[in-house]
């Protein structure tokens, strides 16, 4: 099937890596050279395939971090007991190459030229990635939609795209960043502190009158957590899209 | 073992079927629910399985290997792509 060259159809592509760059203590972005890559839409993700001496392949899926105007780049945080991002976080270096299947999905994306409608992206830990597409993809084209990031992580350290964030927010063009922090929060902490809760999402989120278009991310029970908040406050659940990951 | 959303397996039904599967709407033959691919709940483990959020039926099974693919989709009564 890899072999089958049909235009237009999906199959494996060989990424090799450019360039990586350390996150957090866990998570490490990867930006990559893909030939034949046909570009990609904000929030979509692709498939890692790794195969090892003895044949042996694991896959995964991860999603672009990059804005579509912009090379392809996987975020990855390590799972300890995971089976390939241990070797994507602590062992790849540039020159090395892994089979990629995508860009795929069309149901978690968004589009600067779409309605302008208000942007509402929720983050728990690196569900932040394929937000980041969207918000670097609203920067490159120059987009003033009004958008807000409610991003909940455990701890200040990790914190994805720290200071990329703190530069998107300070651009004066519509985005507004609020952050949580769960598990402890550094001293002089002006940021919100605790799990992301109907409260948190009332004070923060656009009212539902304003019919946002939602996009959350994160582990299982957080999308749904947020989700349920949100549609108790009135939002449609049409509206919101959800992305979760698992724990492998 | 908890769930993903449908939308996690687009590179494998994209493969499959040559096109984004994701915004399909699908009906489940359990409970007649009519539900977006995305919005389907996935377990995944050695192989794919994809059930029914409402009535947790099995909609389908995929199992990968190296150079070949088995398909069991016996929970969906119908399938509707736009054209």
């Amino acid at each position: 099937m890899a072999g089958t060259a049909l235009l237009g159809r999906l199959t494996w592509l060989v990424a090799e890596v450019t360039e990586t760059v350390t996150e957090t203590p866990r998570v490490r972005t990867l930006i990559l050279d893909v030939d034949g890559w046909p570009g990609h839409r904000a929030g979509q993700h692709v498939d890692v395939r790794l195969t090892a001496e003895d044949g042996y392949q694991a896959e995964r899926s991860y999603s672009l971090a990059s804005a579509p105007e912009d090379p392809p780049a996987l975020t990855v945080e390590r799972l300890d007991d995971g089976e390939v991002s241990p070797y994507l976080v602590d062992e790849v270096v540039p020159g090395d190459r892994f089979e990629l299947r995508g860009p795929v999905g069309g149901y978690f994306v968004w589009d600067a030229d779409a309605l302008p409608e208000p942007l509402l992206l929720v983050a728990g830990g690196s569900g932040v990635v394929p937000l980041m597409a969207m918000l670097r993809h609203r920067a490159a084209a120059g987009s003033t939609v009004p958008a807000k990031l409610l991003y909940s992580s455990r701890t200040y350290e990790e914190v994805i795209y720290r200071e990329e964030l703190e530069r998107l927010d300070g651009r004066g063009d519509g985005l507004e960043i609020v952050h949580t922090l769960t598990r402890a929060q550094p001293p002089g902490w002006t940021g919100h502190a605790g799990r992301v809760d109907v409260d948190l999402l009332r004070e923060v989120s656009f009212p539902a009158r304003r019919a946002p278009r939602v996009f959350v991310c994160g582990p299982t029970s957080f999308v749904e957590a947020v989700a349920e908040g949100l549609v108790s406050l009135g939002h449609r659940p049409g509206r919101i899209r959800t992305e979760r990951f698992g724990g492998t | 073992m908890t769930h993903l959303d449908g939308n996690a397996i687009a590179g494998v039904l994209e493969q499959l079927f040559g096109r984004d599967l994701t915004l399909a709407s699908s009906r489940c033959t359990g409970c007649g629910a009519m539900r977006e691919v995305a919005d389907i709940h996935v377990y995944r483990s050695a192989g794919i399985v994809a059930r029914c959020p409402d009535c947790d039926t099995v909609l389908f099974r995929i199992v990968e290997a190296r150079d070949r693919m088995w398909l069991d989709f016996r929970g969906f009564s119908s399938l509707q792509v736009r054209s």
